[in-house]
Parts: C-alpha cells; sequence; structure tokens
C-alpha cells in the first residue's frame, strides 16, 4: 500500500483556507476568490480589517463568522484608520513583529468614502497592506456607480438613460495617486492570475511601511455576466489592456507582462451587461481611453517617477 | 505636587498618569491644547505612548477603535465640530464595547461658525452610549480623567467615557492644582486588561452584522452596563477619595445647599460656579435657595436626582444647548423623572460662549419664587 | 434534494456582539443555492488543480489520495471551474431538486 502524500501546496500556493466556506458571496464573485487567495499569501499571522462592503457583509453574518484570523470591521471609510490604530498598539504592545495587518475595502470604501483615510495612513507611514478589492461599483448596496466605475459603464446612479448614456467620467487612477504618496510597493492583481496575486501580495506584505494592492474582482451581478465567467472577463481585462498587470516598486513601474498585440476592448465590453447599450462611437472612445492610459503608463515604465518616502 | 497650570494641561496630566497607550489626535478649537501638551509629554519621553497624527477626527476615533479591540488603553480628544465629524464612530465604539475615553472640550456647533463654550456638542450625541462626566474646575478635569477610564474599564461597564471640559470657559483658565504621584495612579487604575482583542492566537471576529434577531439584546446589553455603572460611578468616587483625599459629590451630582432649599437651579460645568456665588448671596438675604450640580449626564442619575429635589418647591433646569423645535434637554430629562408637585422650568442659557452672570441668576431665581415660574432664553 | 431546513443556532449574545468561533461560517451549507451542479469525471482529471485554485467558496478539495473532488455542501454552481478546467473534465448538470 502506498503511504498518504502530504502535500504541503497545490499549484505552488498554500492549502490552508483562512476565508471558510459558508460566507454569503454570490456564486462565482470575483472578491470572494481574491479574498481566499489573500489569505493563502498572508497566512494565520494576520490580523484583518475590513471596511464596509460587500465582503464584510457576507464574511461576518452574527454568529457565523468566515474568519480564521482575527478581523474587524468598523464602518465605511475606515479601513486604514482603523489599521493605523491597530499599527500603533501592536508597537506599543511589543507585539508588533510578524504579524500582518491588512487593510481590506471595496472600491467604494477605497476610491471614495475611505480616500482621505487612506492617504492619511500613506503618509504617516503605518506598516500595513491596503488591499482595494475592485468590482468597479457600490455592489452591495445593489450596484451604484463609485470612482472606480469605468467610463460609460451602466450603474443605477449613472444608468443608461436617452439623454445620459452611463457614467461619463472615467475610472479614478488610484493606484498612481497612491504611488504618489511615496510608498514602496503597489501593484495591479487580478483573479485570472492567482499565482502572480499571491506573490505580490507577499511582496506587499515584507514592504517596509505601508503597500497597496489593487485587485481586479469581477461581479456576476454588478457587471451582468455568467457566473462561471469570472476569469474569462479578467483574462480578457488583461488581453485589452483595460485592467494591465503592473507593479510600482520603489517609484518605478514595472509591467508583470506586456501586451504586446492587445484584443479589441470591444471583446471585453461585449461580455458584460452593464456596456450592452453601447454604440460604436462610444465603443471607439472607451478603445482611445484605453489606449491613452496604457501609452501613459508605458511613458513611465522604467523610469524612476515616484518619490519614495518611506 | 502643587502647580498652577491651565485646565487643559490638567487634564492632560490626568491622562498622562493612567498611562494611555495609544493616542490619536486632531487639532480643534479649544481643545488642541490638550493634545499639545500630550504630543510634547511623548516627545520629551515623559509619557510612554503611541501618538497617530490623524488627518481627521473620524479618524481620530476610528483609530481609536482599532487600537482599543487591539487590547491597549486609547484616548482622544476633541471638540465641536470634531466631534461632530466624530459622530459616526460614537455609537460604534459604544456598541464593541470599548473603553475609550474622550476629552471634549465643549465648544457650540456651527452654524454659524462659534469657538466658545456651549453645550451643544455633547447634549446633541446624549444617545451614543457613552459614559458622560461633566468637571468645573482644572483639578476636577484631572481627577474625572482618571476615574473616566477606572470607570469605563470596568468589566461591567466596557463603555467609552466622555469628559467634558468647558470651552475657554474652563480649557484656558488657570488654577493650583494638586498632580498625584504617579504610584498613587497606577495602584488606583491598574493595567487595562480586555475580554476581547485582535489576537493572532485566538482569533475573533469584531463588529460583524448584527441582524433583527439580536440587534435589540445587544443594545439591551448595553443598557445594562450603563444601569451598573450608577453604582460603580459611585463608588469609583468614593475610592478616589480613599486614594486622592478628594471627591466631587458622590460622583454623580455634587449638592450644594440643598438640605432645606426650596428653590434650587440644576446645571453642569462651569457656571456652576457662578451659580453656587448666587445662591450664597440669596442664602446671606435668608432666601433658602440651593444648587444641584450634575456630573455626570449618562448614566442619567434618576433616583439622586428625584431625592436631590425633595423639599423643593421649584426647579430651574439651565440648558447650555436648545433642542430646537422643543426645549433643553436636561431640562427634558429633569421633568419627566421629577415629582410633578415641583414647579421645574427651563432656561436656555450662555450660548456660542454667552457669558452666564449673576444677573442671570438672578432672573432666574427671581422667577422661581413665582407662582407660576415660566422659563425662558436667558439672551 | 430537498430544500434544506434551515435551523438557526440558538444565538448567544457575546459582548459587543464579538464572534468566538473562527471559520463558523463552515455551518452554514451554501450548497442549497444551486441551480447547476458541476460535476468531475475522475477519469478524464489530469490533477493540475485549476478548478481547486478558482472556486471562490473553496468547495472543491484534495483528498488524501490527492483527488479532487466537489464538496457539494458549499458549492454554488456558479460553474467557473467548468470553464476552467483545461480538458472539460468537468461537466455542468441541472441540479435535482
Amino acid at each position: 500500500m502506498t503511504p498518504e502524500k502530504k502535500v504541503e501546496k497545490i499549484l505552488g500556493m498554500s492549502k490552508e483556507e483562512l476565508f471558510a466556506s459558508g460566507h454569503r458571496a454570490c456564486a462565482g464573485c470575483g472578491e470572494a476568490l481574491t479574498l481566499r487567495h489573500l489569505m493563502k499569501a498572508a497566512g494565520k499571522n494576520s490580523i484583518v480589517v475590513s471596511a464596509t462592503g460587500c465582503m464584510e457583509v457576507v464574511s461576518s453574518p452574527y454568529p457565523q463568522t468566515s474568519w480564521e484570523v482575527p478581523w474587524i470591521h468598523v464602518a465605511f471609510e475606515t479601513a486604514a484608520s482603523v489599521a493605523s490604530g491597530i499599527d500603533a498598539a501592536l508597537k506599543k504592545q511589543g507585539r508588533r513583529k510578524g504579524i500582518n495587518l491588512i487593510a481590506l475595502g471595496g472600491d467604494g470604501a477605497s476610491f471614495d468614502i475611505g480616500f482621505g483615510a487612506i492617504s492619511g495612513a500613506l503618509e504617516r507611514g503605518h506598516k500595513f497592506t491596503y488591499v482595494c478589492t475592485d468590482n468597479e461599483a457600490y455592489m452591495n448596496t445593489g450596484v451604484q456607480r463609485s470612482g472606480a466605475t469605468p467610463l460609460y459603464a451602466n450603474t443605477t446612479t449613472s444608468p443608461a438613460g436617452k439623454k445620459i448614456i452611463g457614467k461619463l467620467e472615467p475610472k479614478k487612477p488610484l493606484p498612481l495617486i497612491v504611488a504618489s504618496h511615496g510608498i514602496r510597493y503597489v501593484a495591479q492583481v487580478s483573479v485570472a492570475n492567482l499565482l502572480d496575486m499571491q506573490n505580490k501580495i507577499k511582496k506587499a506584505l515584507n514592504t517596509e511601511g505601508p503597500s497597496f494592492i489593487h485587485a481586479y474582482c469581477p461581479c456576476p451581478v454588478g457587471w451582468r455576466h455568467d457566473s462561471g465567467q469570472a476569469i474569462n472577463i479578467a483574462r480578457l481585462a488583461i488581453e485589452t489592456r483595460v485592467f494591465p498587470l503592473y507593479e510600482i516598486e520603489n517609484g518605478i513601474l514595472k509591467f508583470s507582462r506586456k501586451i504586446e498585440n492587445p484584443v479589441p476592448v470591444l471583446e471585453y465590453l461585449k461580455t458584460q451587461g452593464r456596456f450592452r447599450h453601447l454604440k460604436e462611437d462610444k465603443v471607439a472612445e472607451i478603445q482611445d481611453f484605453v489606449n491613452k492610459r496604457y501609452e501613459f503608463l508605458l511613458g513611465i515604465e522604467g523610469k524612476k517617477c515616484f518619490d519614495v518616502l518611506h | 505636587m502643587k502647580k498652577v497650570v491651565e485646565a487643559s494641561m490638567a487634564l492632560a496630566l490626568g491622562v498622562k498618569l493612567c498611562r494611555p497607550d495609544v493616542i490619536p489626535m486632531y487639532p480643534i478649537t479649544p481643545q488642541t491644547h490638550i493634545v499639545e501638551n500630550l504630543s510634547e509629554f511623548i516627545n520629551n519621553g515623559d509619557l510612554e505612548s503611541e501618538m497617530i497624527d490623524v488627518e481627521s477626527e473620524h479618524s481620530a476615533m476610528s483609530a481609536a477603535i482599532g487600537a482599543s479591540a487591539t487590547g491597549v488603553r486609547a484616548f482622544t480628544a476633541t471638540s465641536s465640530q470634531g466631534w461632530a465629524l466624530m459622530y459616526e464612530m460614537l455609537p460604534i465604539a459604544s456598541g464593541m464595547r470599548l473603553p475609550i475615553v474622550i476629552a471634549l472640550a465643549n465648544r457650540a456647533l456651527s452654524a454659524p461658525i462659534n469657538i466658545w463654550n456651549d453645550h451643544s456638542d455633547v447634549m446633541s450625541a446624549r444617545d451614543q452610549g457613552l459614559i458622560q462626566l461633566f468637571v468645573e474646575s482644572g483639578q476636577e478635569a484631572l481627577d474625572t480623567a482618571i476615574m473616566a477610564f477606572k470607570i469605563a474599564e470596568n468589566r461591567d461597564v466596557l463603555l467609552p467615557a466622555v469628559v467634558n471640559i468647558d470651552g475657554f470657559s474652563l480649557s484656558h483658565v488657570f488654577e493650583e492644582i494638586n498632580e498625584p504621584e504617579q504610584k498613587q495612579v497606577d495602584a488606583f487604575l491598574p493595567k487595562y486588561r480586555p475580554v476581547h482583542f485582535l489576537d493572532i492566537n485566538n482569533p475573533k471576529t469584531f463588529g460583524p452584522i448584527g441582524f433583527p434577531d439580536s440587534f435589540m439584546e445587544f443594545k439591551l446589553a448595553q443598557q445594562k452596563a450603563m444601569d451598573k455603572a450608577l453604582p460603580i460611578i459611585k463608588k469609583t468616587n468614593s475610592d478616589f477619595k480613599k486614594a486622592f483625599g478628594r471627591s466631587y459629590g458622590n460622583g454623580l451630582i455634587e449638592l450644594y445647599k440643598m438640605n432645606d432649599a426650596k428653590q434650587a437651579v440644576l446645571c453642569s460645568g462651569t457656571i456652576a460656579g457662578t451659580a453656587r456665588a448666587y445662591v450664597d448671596e440669596l442664602r446671606k438675604k435668608g432666601k433658602k435657595a440651593g444648587l444641584i450640580k450634575l456630573k455626570c449626564l449618562r448614566p442619567f442619575p434618576e433616583k439622586e436626582l428625584q431625592n436631590a429635589m425633595k423639599g423643593l418647591k421649584s426647579l430651574g433646569v439651565i440648558d447650555r444647548h436648545i433642542s430646537l423645535g422643543f426645549k433643553g434637554p436636561l431640562f427634558s430629562e429633569a421633568k419627566t423623572i421629577a415629582d410633578s408637585k415641583i414647579k421645574i422650568s427651563g432656561f436656555i442659557a450662555g450660548l456660542g460662549g454667552k457669558d452666564v452672570s449673576m444677573k442671570h441668576f438672578a432672573n432666574v431665581f427671581s422667577e422661581l419664587s413665582k407662582s407660576n415660574p415660566k422659563g425662558g432664553w436667558l439672551l | 434534494m430537498g430544500k434544506e431546513k434551515k435551523k438557526r443556532e440558538k444565538i448567544k449574545f457575546s459582548l459587543g456582539a464579538v464572534i468566538e468561533e473562527p471559520g463558523s461560517t463552515k455551518k452554514y451549507k451554501t450548497g442549497s443555492w444551486r441551480v447547476f451542479r458541476p460535476v468531475l469525471m475522475q477519469d478524464k482529471c489530469i490533477k493540475c488543480g485549476k478548478c481547486w485554485a478558482n472556486c471562490p467558496d473553496a468547495a472543491i478539495k484534495q483528498d488524501s489520495k490527492g483527488n479532487f473532488f466537489i464538496d457539494y455542501d458549499y458549492c454554488k454552481g456558479c460553474l467557473i471551474c467548468v470553464n476552467e478546467c483545461p480538458v472539460k473534465a468537468i461537466l455542468k448538470e441541472v441540479e435535482k431538486k
């Protein structure tokens, strides 16, 4: 009889599940998948601070919790500020070393309401990693537009109407704003490449001072796509250059993979009901915007464009 | 040790003696001296504390919550608009049963913007589940800061506490105080031992959703903690007397010449000083006047007030806040619990830093001696 | 599969609503949500682990022999695994009620 093989890892990833099953996330949720892998990368010695949002709601229905690590939720805009208090308290207790302090916020919590708190925490240089799970709208409250909602997307507060056809403003470039604070590590990750996500999170956790992970998370309900399509859509987002994977390490941007021959953005927009209303001219505008943003990144690639202050 | 200091410094010294571990701070007039003093203590090495210079008062309270949940003693200070910005976090700190102490240098709420003293900031948040204590002097500020930590951290209480100090009218006033020794305070206030804290060796979830089938029970638990706090505040006050030789009434209210009083006023904070002076003048004239100083607003000392009011013909309640559209909050609460035989009238005074003078108290007492005393605004 | 009767555990009211039992959502079987179910054909499976990795609910597990299997207690039937399997070893079926 062959002895039982003890497998510690699968695909190079820890087998430990620190974000327990039974959470109430929608079937096929990109954010839930991201959290599962965040916790595989971070491990047991972590304290997680969540902002109000989908992930907080689905993971903490009293008296049950999905969290196998110490976890705290306070309010919507407070992930970074609560994390600041925890950082200081752990230092005072002399037990700061060896604990991964993670602040979690959705795009609403990070791009909008908690933006000031993030900026303050980054400026003060607390040792923590902020992970923004970005599903590009206020999903928990029913798909309202946030600063992260992309151009012309249909949401309930930027509806595709007869006069105004969706959100008229482009997506706020949060990772670049964060990088301007002079922190040592900022990265974009996606459910399309989970190993890359885990590696970047590990890098962030091992960085001196604050670090920031921007995670692209498809939402079947909000984006109106089939529940099984999250990974495909995330892949298309990379291939069309809509959501490129990169790192900004010590002020220098480096692409994780350069997309030399991008897929036309129409292929990406076609997959989601939130873009269904768009006609050719608007698709062309979006293509133009995606091109310009990618060219901007190409322009700063490899150069020391951000000060490192921490 | 005796020294002459501003009341802000007295309060800061009291806080320093309590060895807070984390102090998030944000400036706002007229509280700023408190956090400035604490910053100086820290940077001179006289206080071992982690200071967090946050970017808003909302973050100050959030960081205090994070720190307290990590299991340490947390303190912050604010006033008026800053308190209003913290507002979202106040019931959260209370609901999460975190014994954070906040110093509130009472200042009017805008608009119009006004940096001077009244009680509109604290009064409009009296529902939020914090222990609310008032002080009248620098010494009382120092002593009450120490008592506030002890009361808040009591395992039968575990609620945040706010120490109210009248902005400018007290915070910026110099007086001689007696600073206790560190070892005295250490003996009185031991290290904070949290019931729950963020611990990788014992992972717990803080701040979950409370569905309708459990939410009310959590609120009831907070209410019960407030009920338990009443005798605990009294005991803390008497224990403080044993340890430091000073106490303030019975910890909840302070009576002045109430034994045989027929007319009295009820108020809190620095105007009690003026009230006392006027009561003395009336007494010289043979009038049976008295003063009830409210030290503790929450939990509301219902029984103590009822006992104090026995024998009164009339009571004037001085509110430094108006619940616009109705009446002064202290008046409303006192009237609810008082014997219907006592004629109670409410006076609105000293809003936005307007001085409350002997003349105003003269008006009040003259009104109280009428057969049908009417309240009103003391402009 | 009949509708699972939801047994709401007798609620204890902890101090400040702190939950002391980590991972207690495991008591809630989200498998009852399914409309479709993925079915893994062991003979086609190449044990690459992609289905395991891409499940948002950690509902695909590996047994002591190294075989992957779907935990129908938690599988919500999102069918990401059906789409991600490189050899189409997972099929989509309608959930039987």
